[in-house]
C-alpha cells in the first residue's frame, strides 16, 4: 500500500518537472516554426534560435549589465531587510514612532514607482535613485510581515518571560524576532522579486548610457536601435535572475525553519 | 476554617479576600480566601469558568487582583519571588524554535547566567523528567507527554519555592496522564516544592493532592477544602483502594453542590 502510494508520489513529482518542460519546448517548437515559415524579419520578431545566438554573441555586454542589475538589486534587497525590519522592530518598541511613520510608509507603498522614479532621479545621483527605487517598493512586505511576526508572540511563552522578569531586549531579542522569523523570511522571498523591479524600473527611468548601465537600460536601448533579438536576450537574463533570486530565498528559508516551523517540514515527518 | 492537614505553620502564600472584576464587567472571583503552606500540594478543583486559572495567574503575579491582596511569607521578598515560582501552561508552551536544553535553559538565561553554568542546572532537570538524551531535540519531534515534561523541567530548573499548574495534564491520554501524576509525585516528594495544581478532574485531584479546595463559580470564590490523609508515596495500588474511591466520591459530591451553588455566594 505505502509503495503504491510512493510510487504515485514519484510519478506526480516526475509530471511536475517534465509538464512545464513539455510546454515550453512546445511553444519554442511553434515560435520557431512560425517565424520561419512566415518568413517574419527579427526586427518584429526573432526566432528563439536567433535570441540564443544573441545571448551567446553579446555574452560580454549582456554579462556585465547583468552583474550591474544584480548588485544594484542585491544592494536594495538588504537595504530593503535592513530598513523592513529595524522599522518594524521601532515600531514595536514604540507607539508613537509607529503611529508616527506608518502611514507615511504606506504611502510609499501605494504610490507607483515608476511614477517616483522619475523625481528620485532629479534629486539623487544615479546609483542613489536606482537603489533608493529597490528599496521602496521592497522594504515595504519586509515590514508589514515583520509587525505581523513580532505582534503573534505566544501569549503564554509572553506570560512566561514576564514571570521570569524578562527585560524588553530579553523580550525582543530572544522571544519576538524568533517568533517572527518565519513572517520575516516570507517578507524577504517577497521583496527580493520586488527589488528586482525596482531596480529595473528605476534603470529604464534613468535611460542613461554608459559602461555601468543595467539589463534594464540595455532592453531600453535596444528598443530604441531595434535590436530586438537583444532585447529577448536581456528580458531572458532578467527572468532567469528573477527565478535564481527566488529560489535562493526559498532555500534559506527552508533551511533556517526546517527543524522547528510548520511550513518547512514535509509532509510526513 | 481549613481543615487540618499534615502541613503546619505559617502560610508560604496567603489570598486575603481576591476578587478580580474584567473591563467587561464579569467578575472572575469573589472574596477568595486560600492558604498554602510549605509543603503542601494544594488542588485547585472546579468546573470551568470557576476562575481557578485567573487565582494561579494572580498568585504568578501574571494578573493583578482588584479586590484584596496576595501575601507572601516574610521569607520570600517580591524580587525572590520571581525566582520563586515556576508555571506549567495547560499547552507545553515552548518555544518551538529552541532545543529541549534551551528551553530548559530559558529561565536561567533570562536571569543572566551563563552558558556552563545553567548547563549544570539543566541536565538533573532533564534527568528529573527523562529527557537527558533528548536534550537537543526539537519540541516538534516530540510526543504530547515528552513536551509537557520539558515544560516541567523548565518549570523545575529555578528550583522554585512554589509551582503553579494550570490544568497541565488535561490534553493528554490517560496513560500518559497516569504516568505524569506518578512523575509528578515523585519530583514534589524529592524536591520539597509547594504545589497549587488546577485541574477540573477530580480523580486526578485526589490522587495527587493533600488538599482539595473545591471552587464554585460567577463569582468564583472557595467553596469547600477537603484534607486528603492518605499518606505519601502513592502509586498504582492507591488509585484501585477503597480509600481513594471513598475521598473521591467526597470530592464529587462537594463538586455537585458547589455547581448547584452557581450565582449564589
Amino acid at each position: 500500500m505505502k509503495a503504491r502510494v510512493s510510487a504515485g508520489e514519484r510519478r506526480d513529482r516526475a509530471l511536475r518537472i517534465a509538464l512545464p518542460i513539455v510546454v515550453l519546448a512546445l511553444g519554442l517548437a511553434v515560435w520557431e516554426l512560425v517565424v520561419r515559415i512566415e518568413d517574419i524579419p527579427p526586427y518584429v520578431l526573432p526566432a528563439p534560435g536567433n535570441i540564443l545566438r544573441t545571448l551567446t554573441s553579446d555574452w560580454d555586454l549582456l554579462s556585465r549589465s547583468l552583474l550591474v542589475t544584480l548588485i544594484t538589486t542585491f544592494e536594495g534587497f538588504l537595504l530593503a531587510a535592513a530598513g523592513g525590519v529595524g522599522l518594524a522592530v521601532l515600531f514595536n518598541q514604540s507607539r508613537l514612532v509607529e503611529y508616527s511613520l506608518y502611514p507615511y510608509a504606506v504611502i510609499l507603498q501605494v504610490t507607483p514607482i515608476v511614477a517616483i522614479a522619475p523625481l528620485l532621479l532629479i534629486y539623487l545621483p544615479q546609483h542613489a535613485a536606482v537603489l533608493a527605487c529597490a528599496w521602496i517598493v521592497a522594504f515595504f512586505p519586509v515590514l508589514a510581515n515583520t509587525t505581523l511576526g513580532l505582534n503573534s508572540v505566544d501569549r503564554n511563552l509572553a506570560a512566561l518571560f514576564s514571570l521570569y522578569g524578562a527585560s524588553r531586549g530579553q523580550v525582543l531579542w530572544h522571544l519576538k524576532l524568533p517568533s517572527a522569523l518565519p513572517y520575516i523570511l516570507g517578507g524577504l522571498r517577497i521583496a527580493g522579486g520586488l527589488s528586482l523591479i525596482g531596480a529595473v524600473v528605476a534603470e529604464i527611468a534613468a535611460g542613461s548610457a554608459g559602461a555601468g548601465s543595467g539589463l534594464a537600460y540595455r532592453i531600453a536601448e535596444s528598443g530604441y536601435r531595434l535590436n530586438i533579438p537583444r532585447m529577448f536576450a536581456a528580458l531572458l537574463l532578467l527572468s532567469l535572475a528573477g527565478i535564481v533570486i527566488f529560489y535562493l530565498l526559498s532555500l534559506i528559508n527552508y533551511l533556517a525553519l526546517r527543524r522547528w516551523h510548520e511550513s518547512a517540514l514535509e509532509a510526513e515527518h | 476554617m481549613p481543615p487540618a492537614t499534615a502541613f503546619h505553620g505559617a502560610p508560604l502564600v496567603a489570598l486575603r479576600g481576591v476578587g478580580k472584576a474584567f473591563p467587561n464587567g464579569v467578575r472572575a472571583l469573589a472574596g477568595l480566601d486560600l492558604d498554602v503552606r510549605p509543603g503542601e500540594f494544594v488542588a485547585l478543583l472546579g468546573p470551568s469558568g470557576c476562575g481557578k486559572s485567573t487565582a494561579l495567574r494572580i498568585v504568578a503575579g501574571l494578573s493583578e487582583p482588584t479586590e484584596g491582596a496576595v501575601e507572601w511569607a516574610q521569607a520570600v521578598t517580591p524580587v525572590q519571588s520571581e525566582n520563586r515560582i515556576g508555571f506549567v501552561f495547560q499547552d507545553p508552551t515552548l518555544m518551538p524554535w529552541a532545543s529541549v536544553f534551551d528551553n530548559v535553559a530559558l529561565p536561567l538565561k533570562l536571569k543572566g547566567m551563563g552558558a556552563d553554568k545553567a548547563a549544570h542546572r539543566v541536565e538533573p532537570a532533564l534527568d528529573r523528567v527523562g529527557l537527558r538524551t533528548f536534550s537537543r531535540a526539537y519540541p516538534r519531534e516530540l510526543s504530547g507527554g515528552m513536551r509537557m515534561r520539558v515544560s516541567i523541567a523548565r518549570a523545575l530548573v529555578t528550583e522554585p519555592q512554589l509551582l503553579l499548574m494550570d490544568e497541565p495534564f488535561a490534553a493528554l491520554d490517560e496513560i500518559t496522564r497516569f504516568k505524569l501524576n506518578d512523575d509528578l509525585l515523585r519530583m514534589w516528594q524529592a524536591l520539597r516544592t509547594t504545589v497549587i495544581f488546577v485541574t477540573h478532574s477530580v480523580f486526578e485531584s485526589v490522587y495527587l493532592s493533600s488538599r482539595v479546595v473545591v471552587m464554585a463559580a460567577r463569582p468564583g470564590r472557595v467553596f469547600a477544602e477537603l484534607a486528603a490523609d492518605a499518606p505519601y508515596p502513592r502509586d498504582q495500588g492507591f488509585r484501585t483502594s477503597p480509600e481513594y474511591a471513598a475521598f473521591c466520591r467526597r470530592v464529587s459530591e462537594a463538586l455537585s453542590r458547589a455547581m448547584a451553588a452557581v450565582g449564589e455566594p
